[in-house]
C-alpha cells in the first residue's frame, strides 16, 4: 500500500468513525447515561431514515427545512414514547427492559411495512451537496460525506458540552447516579429524564435522517446499526461521550484496516478488537471509578 | 390360526371396499399446492409476486390442472433457514400437499430441498439460485424454473470479454451466492483470456464500501464485476458513483444489482449493464399478454419473480395434465415435466437433465429506471450441474 492510499484509507476510517459515533450517540444517552437497555435504538435510526424519505418526497426538498422539521418531530415522538413506555422501566430488571424494547422493534417494523411497504427506497442527495472532490486521477470524495463528518463533529461537541458544562447536564449526571437523591433535592426527575430520552431519540433519528441519502431506506436497516452502536458504547465506557468517540474511532480503524489486511477475517476482526479492549479494560476505555 | 385367517379375510374385504374410494379421491380430489414463500420481511414482495404469477396461470387454466381443482395452502418461511425444515415438514405431513412451491432465500431453499428429497415430495423452486439445488442435491422430484447463480454471471464473463476488458477486479459479500457468482464469472472470463486481478469480499451484510473503492481506484482495473442485491446494491452503486469511479472504470454485474433497486438508486444507476434471464421491453407476445394481464389484476407491473411463479405453474401443469391428474403416476409426471417446453414470458425454455432451465441470458442496460433489453448474450445457456448424479 503506497502512502497516498494509506492516507485515503485513514481518511475513510476517520469518516466512518464519525458516522459510527453519530449513530451511537443516541444510545450513549439512553443506554450509557439513563442505563436503559434500549434494543429499539436501531428502530429509532430507521424512523429517522423513513422520516427523511417521507419529508423529501412529499413535504420539503430543502435540507435545512427537512432537518428542522425532522428534529422537532422526533423530539416529540421521543417525548411521547418515554411517557407511554420507557418511564415504567427505570426501576425494572434488565430482562424487562429487553422485552419491552424488543417488542417495540417488532411494532416499528410492522408499522414501517404498513406505511411504506417492503421495497428498498432511496433519498436523493441534496443538490448543493451532490458534487465530488477529486483526490487522485481515478478517485473522488463525495461532498456529502464531508457534510456528514462536519455534522458529526458538531453533534459530538454539543453533546459533550451539554453533559459536562451545563446545569441540565449536571442534573442528568446526578440523576443517573442517584435518582431518589436528585428528586429529594427538588428536581423534577421525571420531566428531566423525559427530556433526555427525547434528545436521545432525536439524535438516533437525526443520524438516520442524514445517513439516508448515502445509503438506502429499507426494511431491517436498523438491525445493522443496533449491534455496532452497543459495541461503541460498551467499549467506550458506559456513560462517557468522549469514550464513545474514541471507541467509534477504534472500531472504524479496525473495520477499515481489517478489511484491507486480513480480508478473510474482516467479519470478526471488529469483534476481536472489542474482546481485546474489554480484556484490557473491562469497564471500557474511559472507565469511571 | 382360524381367527387370524378370518381377520385377514376381513382386511381383504375392507381393502376392496376402500380401494375404489381411494382411487376416486386421487382422480376427483383437489390438487393441493403448498406455497412455502416469504410473506414477511425483506423478501415479502418477492413471495407475493411469485404467488401472484403462479395463480395467474392457474386462473388461465380455469382453476384446474388435469381435471383437478387447484387448492392452495401457504406458509410464511420468513426467509429464516433455521425454521425451514420444520415449515417444509408441516406442509408435507400436516397439510399433505401434493407439491411444494418455494422459495426465495437460498439457505431456506437448500433445507427445503433436503426435506423434499428425503420424503420424495415434488418440489418446484421458483427463485433461489444456489448452484447445489440442481447440482449436488439434484433429484427426480426437485425442479427449478428460475436460474442457477452460475448462469447470469457466466454470461457476464463473455460480455466483458467482448467489450475488450482484460484486467478485472471482483467484489461481493462473503457468502455462498456471491462467491458462486464470482466463480462463474471468473470461469468464463479467464477461459477467454481475461484476468481477475483481485477478488475482494466483505462480510455480509456489511455496506461500508469506502475502503474497497479506494483500493479499486489504486488498482485501476479495466472494469469491475460485483454481485450485490437489494439495499446493499443501492448503496454500492451510489458509493461507486460518489467516488467518481463509474466514469473511469465501468461496473458490471448479474441483474440482481439493478432489479427492484433502480427507484432507490435514482440517476446513479443510469447506463449500468447487467445480465439476467429476463428484461424490460422483450419482444415476445407471451410477455406482453402476461404483463397486461398482471398489470390489470394487480395494478402494478410484474417483475422477474412473478414470471418465475407463472412458469412454476406452467411446469406443474405440464406434468399434471400428462397424467390426467393422477399424480401417483410419479415417473410419468416427472418425465412430462422434464420434457416440457415452457412458453415463458422470458422466452421459451426447456429443462436440463438436472432440472434447471436451459435459457437465454439477456444483456440489459439501465435507462429511465428500467432494465432495457439490449440483446441475448448466451443462447440456451445450460448450468453445468456440477456434482449432480442423475
Amino acid at each position: 500500500m503506497d502512502i497516498v492510499s494509506l492516507l485515503i484509507q485513514t481518511l475513510n476510517a476517520v469518516q466512518y468513525g464519525l458516522v459510527l459515533f453519530l449513530v451511537a450517540s443516541g444510545l450513549t444517552l439512553i443506554f450509557g447515561i439513563m442505563r436503559i437497555i434500549n434494543l429499539a435504538h436501531g428502530s429509532f435510526y430507521m424512523i429517522g431514515a423513513y422520516m427523511a424519505f417521507g419529508l423529501s418526497s412529499g413535504i420539503t426538498e430543502t435540507l435545512p427545512a427537512m432537518i428542522a422539521v425532522g428534529l422537532i418531530l422526533s423530539f416529540f415522538i421521543g417525548f411521547v414514547l418515554e411517557w407511554a413506555f420507557y418511564a415504567f422501566l427505570y426501576q425494572r430488571e434488565h430482562l424487562e427492559q429487553v422485552l419491552l424494547t424488543y417488542g417495540l422493534i417488532l411494532v416499528f417494523e410492522e408499522l414501517r411495512s404498513i406505511l411504506f411497504g417492503n421495497d428498498v427506497l432511496g433519498v436523493p442527495v441534496p443538490e448543493a451537496l451532490a458534487g465530488s472532490i477529486p483526490l487522485t486521477d481515478t478517485l473522488s470524495y463525495p461532498v456529502y460525506l464531508i457534510f456528514i463528518s462536519v455534522a458529526c463533529l458538531i453533534m459530538a461537541g454539543l453533546l459533550y458540552y451539554l453533559i459536562r458544562h451545563t446545569r441540565l447536564g449536571m442534573m442528568i449526571r446526578a440523576g443517573s447516579h442517584d435518582r431518589n437523591m436528585v428528586q429529594a433535592l427538588g428536581i423534577n426527575i421525571d420531566l428531566l429524564f423525559r427530556i433526555v430520552f427525547a434528545i436521545g431519540f432525536m439524535l438516533a433519528a437525526f443520524s438516520g435522517m442524514i445517513s439516508a441519502p448515502m445509503t438506502s431506506v429499507s426494511p431491517g436497516m436498523g438491525n445493522q446499526v443496533l449491534i455496532i452502536s452497543f459495541v461503541v458504547v460498551v467499549i467506550g465506557g458506559i456513560g462517557s461521550v468522549g469514550g464513545a468517540m474514541v471507541a467509534a474511532m477504534v472500531i472504524a480503524f479496525a473495520d477499515v484496516f481489517g478489511k484491507l489486511l486480513v480480508p478473510a477475517y474482516a467479519g470478526m476482526f471488529v469483534y476481536l478488537v472489542m474482546a481485546l479492549v474489554l480484556l484490557w479494560r473491562p469497564e471500557g476505555i474511559f472507565r469511571k471509578g | 390360526m382360524k381367527t387370524s385367517g378370518m381377520f385377514r379375510n376381513c382386511l381383504a374385504v375392507l381393502a376392496t371396499l376402500l380401494l375404489p374410494a381411494a382411487t376416486l379421491a386421487a382422480e376427483d380430489g383437489k390438487l393441493k399446492v403448498g406455497f412455502m414463500l416469504p410473506y414477511s420481511g425483506t423478501y415479502a414482495s418477492l413471495g407475493h409476486a411469485i404467488t401472484n404469477g403462479f395463480k395467474q396461470h392457474v386462473d388461465e387454466l380455469g382453476g384446474k390442472m388435469g381435471g383437478r381443482t387447484v387448492e392452495y395452502v401457504s406458509i410464511d418461511d420468513e426467509s429464516e433457514p433455521a425454521k425451514a425444515t420444520e415449515n417444509a415438514n408441516k406442509l408435507i405431513k400436516r397439510d399433505k400437499v401434493d407439491v411444494i412451491i418455494g422459495t426465495v432465500h437460498s439457505g431456506v431453499a437448500l433445507a427445503m430441498t433436503r426435506v423434499a428429497r428425503e420424503t420424495n415430495t415434488l418440489l418446484i423452486n421458483p427463485n433461489a439460485g444456489a448452484d447445489e439445488i440442481t447440482g449436488a442435491l439434484c433429484a427426480p422430484n426437485i425442479f427449478r424454473v428460475s436460474f442457477s447463480a452460475w448462469q447470469p454471471s457466466y454470461a457476464m464473463g463473455n460480455v466483458m470479454l467482448e467489450r475488450k476488458h482484460k484486467n478485472v477486479v471482483t467484489l461481493t459479500w462473503k457468502y455462498s451466492f456471491g462467491e458462486q457468482s464470482v466463480a462463474a464469472f471468473k470461469e468464463a472470463f479467464e477461459k477467454g483470456g481475461g484476468k481477475v486481478v483481485k477478488e475482494m469480499t466483505l462480510p455480509f451484510p456489511n455496506t461500508e464500501f469506502q475502503p474497497y473503492l479506494t483500493e479499486i481506484a489504486a488498482l485501476k482495473p479495466d472494469a469491475v464485476f460485483v454481485f450485490f442485491s437489494g439495499a446493499g446494491a443501492v448503496k454500492f452503486v451510489k458509493d461507486y458513483v460518489g467516488a467518481g469511479l463509474k466514469t473511469n472504470i465501468p461496473l458490471y454485474g448479474p441483474g440482481f444489482l439493478t432489479d427492484g433497486t433502480l427507484e432507490a438508486m435514482g440517476d446513479a444507476g443510469n447506463g449500468l449493464l447487467t445480465t439476467l434471464h429476463y428484461a424490460d421491453g422483450l419482444d415476445n407476445a407471451k410477455d406482453k399478454s402476461f404483463r397486461n394481464r398482471y398489470a390489470i389484476t394487480h395494478k402494478m407491473q410484474p417483475d422477474v419473480f412473478a414470471v418465475q411463479g407463472y412458469d412454476a405453474a406452467q411446469l406443474l401443469a405440464a406434468g399434471v395434465e400428462a397424467v390426467k391428474g393422477d399424480i401417483a403416476r410419479r415417473a410419468e409426471l416427472v418425465k412430462a415435466m422434464e420434457e416440457a417446453k415452457i412458453a415463458s414470458p422470458r422466452g421459451n425454455f426447456s429443462l436440463s437433465k438436472a432440472h434447471n432451465p436451459i435459457q437465454d441470458i439477456y444483456l440489459r442496460k439501465v435507462e429511465n429506471r428500467e432494465n432495457k433489453v439490449i440483446g441475448i448474450v448466451s443462447k440456451a445457456l445450460a448450468d453445468p450441474a456440477r456434482g449432480c448424479k442423475m
